[in-house]
């Protein structure tokens, strides 16, 4: 699975993407979240407020209780402010 | 119907991209600038290549299915920009003003509310991200 991260998510996080073997516990994007902020201080930071966040799965933005894939791309960033 | 998305650092020429639609009887366009806020000295803008075109596209295909539209034009800027400084195009070609005037209102809704980008503020040397606006969002909702 790729993972990228947009703005103060990506600072928060350190990099703009990286790939991940889907964890055998995650099945949804709530749980990838709830996964991501185990992997250090400044995932817990990013991932602290799903309220804050969203995510887009394949490039199409979804809801928080979407099932993931091996294969898919999986985005997370603050609500945008583009125009 | 003509389609152009473009997503790109550089300016834009309103003139040259409103020559380029079609000609059938209306062309209505909007450019967002960059607001001169208290103390603003940059905005840098960034976005999520590929998801980005692919959504405004998609509110594209959407505003054709409400209005009879002959030609969308979209421009967006990304990088840094300075206070007065275009930052997005909407440009909707048609044969009558009323559907001309509100597919680009419903464009500029969604490329605000959907597209994939995000903006932060620079003041001096601090830096701070731009939240979303709830109004952007009832702005956006009022189409459905």
């Amino acid at each position: 699975m790729k993972l990228l991260y947009f703005a103060w998510v990506r600072q928060n996080v350190g990099k703009s993407e990286e790939d991940l073997a889907l964890p055998a516990d995650v099945s949804t994007l709530r749980d990838l979240a709830r996964h991501l902020r185990t992997r250090g201080p400044g995932y817990a930071e990013a991932f602290a407020d799903l309220a804050r966040l969203r995510a887009a799965a394949n490039q199409v933005h979804v809801g928080f209780d979407t099932q993931l894939s091996d294969g898919d791309e999986i985005a997370f960033f603050p609500p945008v402010t583009g125009g | 119907m003509k389609t152009r998305i473009v997503i790109q650092p550089e300016p834009f020429d309103l003139a040259r991209e409103v020559e380029a639609l079609p000609r059938a009887g209306a062309v209505a366009s909007f450019i967002g600038h960059v607001r001169a806020e208290d103390g603003l000295t940059s905005l840098v803008l960034e976005h999520y290549p590929g998801m980005t075109e692919r959504e405004i596209a998609r509110h594209v295909q959407d505003a054709r299915r409400r209005w009879p539209l002959l030609g969308v034009t979209i421009i967006h800027r990304i990088g840094e920009l300075k206070p007065g400084d275009p930052i997005v195009l909407v440009a909707v070609a048609a044969q009558h003003r009323a559907e001309a005037f509100a597919a680009c209102e419903f464009l500029m809704d969604h490329v605000k509310t959907k597209a994939t980008f995000w903006k932060q503020e620079r003041r001096g040397a601090g830096t701070a991200w731009v939240e979303a606006k709830a109004s952007d969002d009832k702005a956006a909702e009022r189409w459905k």
